[in-house]
C-alpha cells in the first residue's frame, strides 16, 4: 500500500526512498537500485585519507540501520571506491525493527561497529549506555568542513559523537502546479499571503478545500502533526526561541508555543479549510500520512504539508516536477526574506574504534562519498548533508529543491525539534498531544498535558 | 554487574562462528549442535535416575527428571521476572534508587489511568461475552442438521492470528466521507441504509468496544468448542431423568446443562480471560493505542522500547502479572478439585 514504511525511523530515511519510488514512478524504468548502482563503482577516488590508516586489506567493518531493501542498494554502491581503496568489506545489515532492536543489540554486548541514527535523541540514549565511541579527529576536521550545521546534532555533553550522513528538508508544501496554473493562485512569499490563499481557496472551491493533512502512521500518529507546529515555530517565535524550546529552556507550554499552536490551528482546525478529500477536522487524526496529500491530484485539495521524501508517496506515472502533475514550494516565513528551513537526517554512531572503523567514518564524512552517494543513486533521495557536495550531480528535482534550501546561504537551519527531545516527550506525549489535539482538545490543555511530561531530571 | 555476566555467557561456552550463524551451513552445524547437547543432557539425565533403584530411589528419579524443566524455568522465567519486578521499583529508567515512583505514577498519571480502564473493560467484557455467546451457539445448534458446518463457521476466527484478525476488523470499520465510495463494510451497510458513515476507531470509549468485539470474535468459537463438547458428555440418563420429571426448555438449561458443565465454563471463563489481559496484537494493530484505547500490555511496551522508560514499563508488567495470577490461581485450584 504505502511505498514506505509507517514507521518514523523510515520516514526520515525516507528521503532515500524518494530515490526508488520516484523511478518506480516516474520512468517506470524498473525496480533497479542495483544496476543503476554498480555503474557509478568505478569512479576513482584519493585514497591517502585511508591507507593513512594502515593496511587494512581483509578487515570488516559491520553497518547496522533502518535502511532496508530496496533502498539499501545505492548505499552500499557508493561504499565501493572506498572498499577498493582499503580492501575492507563492508557488511551491510538494514532492519525494519532498527529502533528497538539497536538497543538490546548494544545492552547485549553485540553492538555493530556503526550504526546509522535517525534521530539525534537516540544518539543521546546510545551515548548513555558508554557505548558510544567519540568520533575520530578525521571525521571532526571533515564536519567542520562539510557540514557545521549538523555538527552540534551529533554531540552529546561537549563531546562530538556522529557526522550527519543523508539530510532531508521538510518545510515543503506540496501542491499541483496545473491546478495552481489554471485559478491564477501565485505561489506565497510570506504567510500572511499563504493565510490569503488559503482563504481565496476555500472560497472560490466550495467542492474542495485548501488544505488535506493526515497524521496516522501507526503507533508513531501524530508526528506529521509536530513537524506542522515546528515549522510554525520557527516562523512565529524565530529560531533562538525554537531552540530554547527544543532545549526545555523554556516550558513547552510558553506563550511563544500557544502563538505557534494556534497558527497552526487557523489551518489545521478550520472546517473550512481542512480536510480535503477526506472529511472533518478528525479525519486528520485517521487518515495515514502517506494517503494524505493524494487528494490534490483529484482536484480535492489544494496544498499538503509535507518533507521532501513525501515525493515517494506519489502514484506510479505521477510527474513531479515544476511543471509536472504535483511540485513543492517552500512553506513561507513571515517575510520573503526571512529564511528558517526544518529538516532531519541521520547520524553514523561508532561502536568500535578499530583502524578500519574510522577510516570508514572518515569516508562517510568526506565529499567524495557525498558525490559518490549523488553519482550511485542514479534516481534521486540522495542529498546529503555535506554542503561541499557537488549539487549539479543530483538528478532527480525533488533533490535538486532539497539541496538548494540547506545550502542557500540565506537559510536559517533546523533540526527537526521532536526527534531532539527526550524520546518520552518528542516520541511520545508530543505525537500523542497533538493526535488529541486534532481530535478535539484545546491548546492550553494539549501544551499542558505535554509539558507536564517532560522528564524530569 | 550480574546481568552482564550473564548476557556474557552465551559468548563464553559457543564457539563464535556458532554464535552467529550467518551461514546456511552455520546454521545447520548450530542445529546439529542444539540436538547433540539436548541428547547429552537427556542421556546424563537418565543415565544419573538410572542409578537409584527402589522406593526412596524413584523420588531421586523423580526430581531428576524434573531437573531441567526446574532449571530452565528459573533462567527463562524466574530470573528474568525478579529482576523485572527489580526493575520497576527502580525509577523511570529502572536503573535509579528504589521507589514506588513507577507504581505511583501509574495509578495517577490520567494518560495510564485511561489504559487502565480499558483493560478493566476488555477482562470483563471479552469472557463473558465470548463466552456468552460461545455457549448460546452450542446449545442452538447441538443436535440440529449440519451442526459440523455451523460450528466451522464460528471457529475459523479461532484459525487467523490477532494481528490478522485486526487488519480484516480494520478494513470493516473503515472510513471514508459518506459522498464517497466506501471500503469498510460497516460504513458500507451504514451509507446503504441512508445514514452518515461514522469513524469507528475515533471516539473512546466506543473505540475500544469496537476492538473487544474482534477479540470476542476470536474467542466466541473457542468457548463453542469446548462448551459444545461439554454438553455432548452429559450422561443421557441425566437428561431422561430430568425429562421424566417433567423439567424442559430453559428450567433444563438451569438445572441440568449448566451445572454439568460448569468446570468447562470455569476453564472457558478464566482461559480467555488470561489471554484478554494479554491482548496487545489486537490494540497495537489497528489503533495503535491511539484515542484512548492503549491497554496495559500495549503500553508497556509502548513505555519500554518507545519512551525509554524501561522502569514504567516492568511495572506494567508486574501489574499484568498480579492480575493474572489469581485467575491462573483459581484455573488450577478448580482443575485440582476435578481431578
Amino acid at each position: 500500500m504505502a511505498l514506505i514504511s509507517t514507521r518514523r525511523a523510515l520516514a526520515f530515511s525516507g528521503v532515500l526512498a524518494v530515490a526508488l519510488s520516484a523511478t518506480a514512478c516516474g520512468s517506470g524504468s524498473d525496480g533497479g537500485s542495483g544496476d543503476t548502482a554498480s555503474s557509478g563503482g568505478t569512479s576513482s577516488i584519493d585514497c591517502a585519507p585511508y591507507t593513512a590508516f594502515g593496511d587494512l586489506k581483509g578487515k570488516t567493518v559491520t553497518v547496522y540501520t533502518s535502511i532496508t531493501a530496496p533502498e539499501d542498494g545505492p548505499h552500499i554502491a557508493s561504499y565501493k571506491p572506498f572498499e577498493e581503496c582499503t580492501g575492507v568489506t563492508i557488511k551491510y545489515e538494514g532492519s525494519k525493527e532498527f529502533e528497538a532492536q539497536l538497543p538490546v543489540r548494544v545492552k547485549g554486548g553485540n553492538a555493530p561497529d556503526i550504526a546509522y541514527l535517525p534521530q539525534p535523541g537516540l544518539l543521546k540514549t546510545m551515548v548513555a549506555t558508554g557505548a558510544v565511541k567519540p568520533a575520530p579527529a578525521e571525521v571532526v576536521a571533515n564536519v567542520d568542513k562539510n557540514m557545521p550545521d549538523f555538527k552540534e546534532y551529533g554531540t552529546v555533553d561537549g563531546t562530538f559523537y556522529a557526522a550527519a550522513l543523508g539530510a532531508n528538508v521538510k518545510s515543503f508544501v506540496w501542491y499541483s502546479p496545473s491546478a495552481f496554473a489554471d485559478k491564477g493562485y501565485q505561489i506565497p512569499k510570506t504567510w500572511d499571503e499563504l493565510l490569503a490563499l488559503t482563504d481565496k481557496i476555500s472560497k472560490d472551491n466550495p467542492d474542495a478545500k485548501p488544505w488535506c493533512a493526515g497524521i496516522e502512521s501507526g503507533d508513531a500518529t501524530g508526528w506529521p502533526a509536530t513537524d506542522w507546529v515546528e515549522d510554525v515555530m520557527l516562523r512565529t517565535a524565530g529560531p533562538e526561541t525554537y531552540d530554547k524550546w527544543v532545549k526545555h529552556e523554556i516550558p513547552f507550554n510558553d506563550p511563544s508555543v500557544a502563538t505557534a499552536l494556534a497558527e497552526v490551528g487557523k489551518i489545521l482546525k478550520n472546517p473550512a479549510y481542512v480536510n480535503g478529500g477526506f472529511g472533518d477536522v478528525k479525519t486528520i487524526a485517521s487518515t495515514s500520512f502517506q494517503d494524505a496529500g493524494q487528494p490534490i491530484l483529484d482536484g480535492s485539495c489544494y496544498m499538503h504539508r509535507q518533507a521532501s521524501f513525501y515525493a515517494a508517496n506519489w502514484p506510479e506515472g505521477t510527474k513531479v516536477a515544476e511543471d509536472g502533475d504535483v511540485w513543492a514550494f517552500y512553506l513561507p516565513s513571515k517575510t520573503a526574506e526571512d529564511r528558517p528551513v526544518l529538516g532531519g537526517g541521520e547520524f553514523v554512531a561508532a561502536f568500535a574504534d578499530r583502524p578500519e572503523v574510522k577510516a570508514f567514518q572518515t569516508y562517510l564524512s568526506s565529499v567524495e562519498w557525498a558525490n559518490e552517494r549523488a553519482k550511485t543513486c542514479g534516481s534521486g533521495g540522495c542529498v546529503t548533508a555535506n554542503k561541499n557536495a557537488d549539487a549539479s550531480l543530483l538528478k532527480n528535482p525533488v533533490d535538486k529543491l532539497s539541496a538548494e534550501q540547506l545550502t542557500d546561504a540565506n537559510a536559517t537551519f533546523r533540526f527537526d525539534g521532536s526527534d531532539l527531545m527526550p524520546g518520552a516527550v518528542g516520541a511520545g506525549t508530543f505525537w500523542k498531544g497533538m493526535t488529541d489535539w486534532i481530535t478535539g482538545k484545546d491548546d492550553a490543555s494539549t501544551l499542558d498535558y505535554i509539558e507536564q511530561s517532560w522528564p524530569k531530571s | 554487574m550480574v546481568s552482564s555476566v550473564v548476557q556474557a555467557l552465551p559468548v563464553g561456552i559457543l564457539p563464535e562462528p556458532l554464535l552467529r550463524a550467518e551461514s546456511t551451513g552455520g546454521k545447520f552445524l548450530l542445529m546439529a549442535f542444539a540436538v547433540l547437547l539436548f541428547a547429552a543432557i537427556f542421556g546424563l539425565v537418565l543415565f544419573l535416575a538410572s542409578l537409584f533403584k527402589g522406593r526412596e530411589g524413584e523420588k531421586v528419579q523423580g526430581f531428576l527428571f524434573a531437573l531441567p524443566a526446574i532449571f530452565l524455568l528459573a533462567v527463562g522465567l524466574l530470573y528474568p521476572a525478579i529482576l523485572t519486578i527489580i526493575q520497576s521499583l527502580r525509577g523511570r529508567s529502572g536503573e535509579a534508587g528504589f521507589s514506588l515512583d513507577n507504581y505511583v505514577q501509574m495509578f495517577t498519571q490520567p494518560e495510564l489511568l485511561t489504559v487502565l480502564r480499558n483493560t478493566a473493560l476488555w477482562v470483563v467484557l471479552v469472557p463473558f461475552l465470548a463466552t456468552a455467546i460461545g455457549l448460546l451457539y452450542a446449545i442452538l445448534i447441538d443436535r440440529a442438521r449440519g451442526e459440523a458446518f455451523a460450528k466451522a463457521l464460528i471457529f475459523l476466527p479461532m484459525a487467523i492470528s490477532m494481528v490478522g484478525a485486526g487488519i480484516i476488523w480494520k478494513f470493516v470499520y473503515q472510513y471514508k466521507q459518506t459522498e464517497r465510495p466506501q471500503i469498510g463494510l460497516l460504513n458500507g451497510v451504514l451509507k446503504a441504509l441512508g445514514f452518515e458513515t461514522q469513524q469507528f476507531l475515533l471516539d473512546a470509549p466506543l473505540n475500544t468496544l469496537m476492538l473487544i468485539v474482534v477479540m470476542v470474535w476470536i474467542q466466541a468459537g473457542f468457548a463453542m468448542t469446548v462448551l459444545s463438547a461439554a454438553i455432548k458428555a452429559i450422561p443421557d440418563d441425566i437428561i431422561e431423568a430430568a425429562r421424566l420429571d417433567g423439567v424442559s426448555g430453559f428450567r433444563m438449561f438451569r438445572f441440568i446443562t449448566l451445572p454439568s458443565i460448569r468446570s468447562a465454563l470455569v476453564v472457558v471463563l478464566t482461559t480467555i480471560g488470561i489471554g484478554t489481559l494479554k491482548v496487545f496484537d489486537i490494540v497495537r494493530t489497528m489503533t495503535a493505542g491511539q484515542f484512548d484505547t492503549s491497554v496495559v500490555a500495549n503500553e508497556f511496551y509502548n513505555q519500554s522500547f518507545r519512551y525509554n522508560a524501561p522502569g514504567l514499563g516492568a511495572a506494567l508488567a508486574v501489574l499484568l502479572f498480579i492480575l493474572v495470577v489469581p485467575i491462573v490461581t483459581y484455573n488450577i485450584v478448580q482443575m485440582r478439585k476435578e481431578a
